[in-house]
């Protein structure tokens, strides 16, 4: 793994793209890395978009603004169609093919398509798309260790919203598997 | 040090603010800093202390002055086109010696602008923040840590010179989360204020906050105490941050959002054998002078990268002096420039233009 991942977290806001980059801060921090997390701040609010810039490096951070991302989470065709060419070479692209029927025409990175929205709506996991990409993001690069990516999840969910723990781990594991 | 934990800019300053024995809080919301208000909000009234959305950023930095003359701790935060609301308030706090804490989270401008992170508010901080001759303690924080360091440093140089502290944040850096730890609590060191108007109980003389002196020789000479004040402040509170200075020909002069860019470029501009190196300066007011002084036999070139049209350049160039080339490079009203933009212009000062 590189000294510095970039990850850039894009789609409609409601699809839980902060708390997804939030999840993938945290996992570095358990992990004793510097990390940094950027939203895109402005009047969209649910139904607009959203990204996120997450940052997790063995250096103290320069730039939190990723635009040139070693993985990026496409989770509606704007968002891919946006930031397809700006992924590095030998980068990972991470689409939800439930929402974007599209495929990338680039050579020079990895595309997973996971039917993440319709997968997680089937196991009654609403919200949770992003997290099983999640899970497939570690399964293909092992962003983090796997007691770092449990362990930030814990943190990122409030106690109050204890409850939403399970089906959290749960859609990580689907993408684990998938 | 406790656990470190992920908190957006605006809420580990607004925690810090709270730690520092900040018992009043007034405001109102304007993006990007409304974290502030809102953190304050939930938090202050649980601390034995005041959270007040004021009516308009107008009444919340003289409610300020009005607690700070009482000589409790307080804060007022706001965005751009709300501190150029604050600036009468600001200028008759200066005018009254009293010290206050004043957060700009600072958006594009001008007038009602953008709302995307900038430094265009660097003269206004540094130069003018208001009517007459005045200044404030100015301190630019670049990391999250920052933000929360540089809350009790405000206060505590503010109160050391009874003079205003400004922190000069952005929206990148109130909006984005870093890990952070807060010191661990320690016993209440607020210094005393002998001059606070808060109740003499017939036991002392009245203390008298005022900034109206109908007679000019009264007021030249307040003034003039007041600015052998700032040649202490000048003196003795200068901050910067050298990176990667040692060997430096190419400088890079940067505060805040801006600098991390710039530590970006720099790191790569190094891989490629160019020696750059950067100054960033922390307090905004005073100029770190000093470092820059110390700097210019050994450096070539210098760049200020800023996210305005040039504003601290000036500074940089009044102490250059025409001695080394000053240049200049920034995005404004709301972009943030790329590393790759900053690299091309480290190249382009070294010669190597590719």
């Amino acid at each position: 793994m590189a000294k510095t991942l970039n990850v850039l977290l894009a789609g409609f806001g409601g699809q839980g793209i902060l708390f997804a980059g939030k999840t993938v801060a945290y996992a570095g921090l358990m992990d004793n890395k510097e990390i940094s997390w950027l939203p895109s701040y402005g009047p969209e609010m649910r139904g607009g978009t959203c990204n996120c810039s997450v940052v997790i490096s063995d250096e103290p951070i320069g730039s939190p603004l990723v635009t040139q991302p070693d993985v990026l989470f496409a989770m509606n065709l704007p968002s891919l169609d946006k930031f397809v060419n700006s992924v590095v070479p030998g980068g990972t692209i991470l689409v939800d093919s439930s929402m974007i029927d599209k495929k990338v025409e680039r050579t020079d990175v990895n595309v997973y398509y996971i039917d993440a929205t319709r997968i997680a709506d089937e196991q009654g996991l609403k919200g949770c798309a992003i997290i099983i990409l999640i899970g497939k993001l570690f399964k293909e690069i092992g962003f983090c260790s796997k007691d770092a990516l449990d362990a930030g999840i814990r943190k990122v969910i409030p106690a109050k919203k204890a409850a939403m723990l399970d089906l959290n781990l749960k859609a990580l594991s689907i993408g684990m598997e998938s | 040090m406790a656990e470190k934990v992920l908190m957006k800019g605006n809420e580990a300053l607004a925690e810090a603010a709270i730690q520092c024995g900040c018992k009043h809080y007034f405001g109102y919301p304007i993006t990007p800093q409304t974290e502030i208000a809102a953190y304050m909000s939930k938090r202050l009234p649980k601390e034995g202390g005041v959270f007040l959305q004021a009516e308009s950023e107008v009444a919340a930095i003289n409610m300020v002055l009005g607690a700070t003359a009482a000589g409790v701790r307080s804060m007022t935060s706001s965005s751009s086109p709300g501190v150029s609301l604050k600036s009468e308030g600001v200028s008759y706090i200066a005018g009254s010696d009293l010290p206050a804490l004043i957060i700009n989270v600072q958006r594009g401008g001008p007038g009602l602008g953008g709302i995307q992170p900038s430094q265009s508010d660097y003269w206004q901080a540094t130069k003018a923040l208001g009517h007459g001759d005045f200044q404030l303690f100015v301190l630019a924080p670049s990391t999250i840590q920052e933000m929360v360091d540089f809350v009790p440093l405000a206060y505590e140089v503010g109160e050391k010179y009874r003079v205003p502290s400004m922190i000069l944040s952005d929206g990148m850096l109130g909006q984005m989360m870093e890990p952070v730890e807060f010191p661990t609590k320690k016993d209440d060191a607020i210094a005393e204020k002998p001059w606070a108007a808060n109740g003499h109980q017939n036991k002392r003389e009245k203390n008298v906050i005022n900034s109206l002196y109908i007679d000019p020789e009264t007021l030249e000479n307040l003034v003039k105490e007041r600015y052998e004040r700032y040649e202490l402040i000048k003196e003795n509170e200068q901050r910067a941050e050298e990176f990667m200075m040692e060997d430096a020909e190419y400088v890079v002069v940067a505060f805040g959002a801006s600098s991390r860019v710039a530590r970006s470029a720099i790191m790569q501009a190094r891989a490629e054998g160019i020696k750059a190196g950067m100054i960033r300066p922390i307090t905004l007011w005073p100029f770190p002078n000093k470092t820059i002084e110390k700097s210019i036999d050994s450096t070539k070139k210098y760049l200020c990268v800023e996210m305005n049209m040039g504003q601290m350049v000036d500074d940089v160039r009044l102490v250059v002096s025409g001695r080394k080339p000053v240049e200049f490079f920034g995005r404004t009203g709301g972009v943030i420039p790329t590393p790759a933009e900053v690299l091309g212009q480290i190249r382009a000062l070294a010669g190597k233009e590719m």
